[in-house]
């Protein structure tokens, strides 16, 4: 068997090898080394220039992002993912971290989100408002309610009392703004933040503040966070005005 | 084994150890599932209706699939493998580029080429009011464009290893061409036809990216089992689990029981393909 040793040890390590990267930072609570950020993927842009600005104020630290959907997220965390903050996009997916003990710090709101209809450049439809989503000519797609996108699209429509019978429920607000900018779809129920980030792909038409629902973003330290120092400072940077000056370029509300 | 069994050669220990890793690589996986599933509710999630639902539809467009991949696959294959052309070598990597493109850039290139603004979608919108995006049809046309390399990388294989006398034979004792492509070289490779057909459908049938970028997600219309399994992992993990099981139990059988149906004897090196 003293043959196959190196082998062996070589397949584990390559299986081992991406965990190992990830967790690659030194274990000891000192405002240096690396962070890793778990973060909801609608804030990919606003994030990566936040850790750009937050490296700058902080050179001995680095900032490592995994941005995905908040419910991956939160599976990967409460399956031992070596991460030292988690950025919620709503209050159900960071009550499951809270109730489930996994977190340090109490959650600390970082940022506001509301919702706006998604429509092709130059609005070719015509659409005005919610009420227009009802309209079944239309081929209207909206997230589907097991991810925050789709729970505010429900209550959004629920609010302004109009049914809409949507042709996809897809699982990721992205999904929704690449049917509408493929031009399969006409319109759909997305992030303000995510029109924004689409430039000139897609049009946005408002919904008013009397229909619309604030998704709250916040953030907590881990349990198990390796960096737990450094994980703090870089709450505390998100909530500072330099961080939120930088989420309201992308359109984020303050908390 | 006895010794007068196999081929005669004893594996060397090495090789024991690295095949079981990658055995144990690959039932490991499925272990976890079977661990973490929760087998008191496991009957109430496979009866609910979303599930069931899901099936039906994953069942009926992964059929239909396999068929369309049987029907364009073995002309092409048999074009591949048998005719001379220029530029060959690049039609065969063009026909199974789908099967290392990442499944969700496949998708957003159906859109490109048969959405209601694709190249060809468009004069599908306009002249017939086909939109193929959120539809059962779309789904199906997701599954083909990923499942039926795997036909066609098989069948001809098996084309360029057939003794080509047995056809020679059928036309000089004076069978047509179709005749004889029906009758002496369809008979010849169906064990590798099968294997293909089958390989297709499997992979049909756990297409997930191809079909949820370029369909979307709507129960009974374009939610296949994968579809669900990935919703449903948002709310409700153990469901999850417990679909995921369902989706690989019925795939292992198949694997499992049509090797032993079709390729049970052992006569032909087409077996290797499913062994």
């Amino acid at each position: 068997m003293r043959s196959v040793a190196a082998p062996v040890t070589l397949f584990a390590t390559a299986l081992l090898g991406l965990g190992a990267t990830a967790c690659g930072g030194d274990a000891t609570s000192t405002k240096s080394g690396n962070v890793v950020v778990f973060a909801a993927s609608s804030l990919t842009e606003a994030f990566g220039e936040i850790g750009d600005a937050f490296h700058a104020a902080h050179p001995d630290t680095n900032v490592t992002f995994n941005f995905a959907g908040s419910g991956d997220l939160v599976t990967q965390i409460s399956e031992g993912a070596p991460a030292d903050v988690f950025v919620s996009a709503d209050a159900s997916n960071m009550a499951k971290v809270t109730d489930a003990g996994l977190n340090a710090s109490s959650p600390t709101a970082v940022a506001g989100n509301t919702f706006e209809i998604i429509v092709e450049p130059g609005n070719p439809r015509g659409i005005t408002g919610l009420a227009d989503l009802a309209n079944p000519d239309l081929i209207v797609v909206v997230c589907a309610d097991t991810v925050p996108c789709g729970k505010g699209a429900a209550a959004v429509l629920a609010k302004a009392g109009v049914t809409v019978s949507p042709a996809s429920l897809e699982d990721k607000v992205k999904g929704v703004v690449t049917k509408v900018t493929a031009g399969e779809a006409d319109a759909g129920i997305v992030f303000v933040t995510d029109v924004r980030a689409a430039g000139t792909a897609a049009a946005g038409v408002e919904i008013p503040a009397a229909d619309n629902v604030v998704s709250n973003y916040s953030a907590v330290i881990t349990k198990q966070a390796p960096n737990g120092a450094a994980a703090a400072d870089f709450i505390e940077f998100v909530a500072s005005d330099a961080g939120q000056a930088i989420l309201a370029t992308y359109g984020f509300l303050a908390p | 084994m006895s010794r007068a069994g196999g081929r005669g050669t004893r594996p060397p220990a090495p090789v024991i150890a690295l095949a079981a890793i990658a055995v144990a690589f690959f039932a490991l996986p499925l272990i976890g599932l079977l661990w973490r599933a929760p087998w008191s509710s496991a009957w109430r999630y496979v009866s609910d209706r979303t599930a069931l639902t899901a099936l039906r539809l994953s069942m009926v467009c992964s059929l239909w699939a396999t068929a369309l991949s049987v029907v364009f696959g073995v002309p092409l294959a048999w074009i591949l493998a048998r005719v001379q052309f220029a530029g060959r070598g690049a039609v065969r990597a063009l026909c199974t580029l789908s099967m290392v493109l990442p499944p969700v850039v496949g998708g957003v290139a159906l859109f490109y080429a048969l959405g209601r603004r694709g190249l060809v979608g468009q004069w599908l919108y306009d002249w017939f009011g086909v939109q193929l995006p959120f539809t059962t049809a779309g789904v199906v046309v997701a599954q083909t464009f990923v499942a039926m390399p795997f036909l066609v990388i098989t069948v001809e294989a098996a084309l360029r290893q057939l003794d080509g006398r047995a056809e020679a034979a059928s036309r000089t004792l004076g069978a047509s061409r179709w005749y004889t492509f029906r009758r002496v070289t369809l008979p010849a490779i169906r064990p590798a036809l099968v294997a293909g057909a089958v390989l297709a459908w499997a992979r049909a049938l756990g297409e997930f990216g191809a079909t949820i970028t370029f369909a979307g997600n709507f129960p009974g219309t374009t939610q296949t089992m994968p579809l669900a399994v990935y919703i449903a992992r948002e709310t409700n993990p153990e469901q999850a689990i417990i679909l995921a099981l369902l989706l690989i139990a019925i795939s292992f059988a198949v694997l499992v029981g049509l090797r032993d149906r079709w390729f049970g004897r052992g006569s032909s090196p087409h077996d290797a393909v499913l062994a």
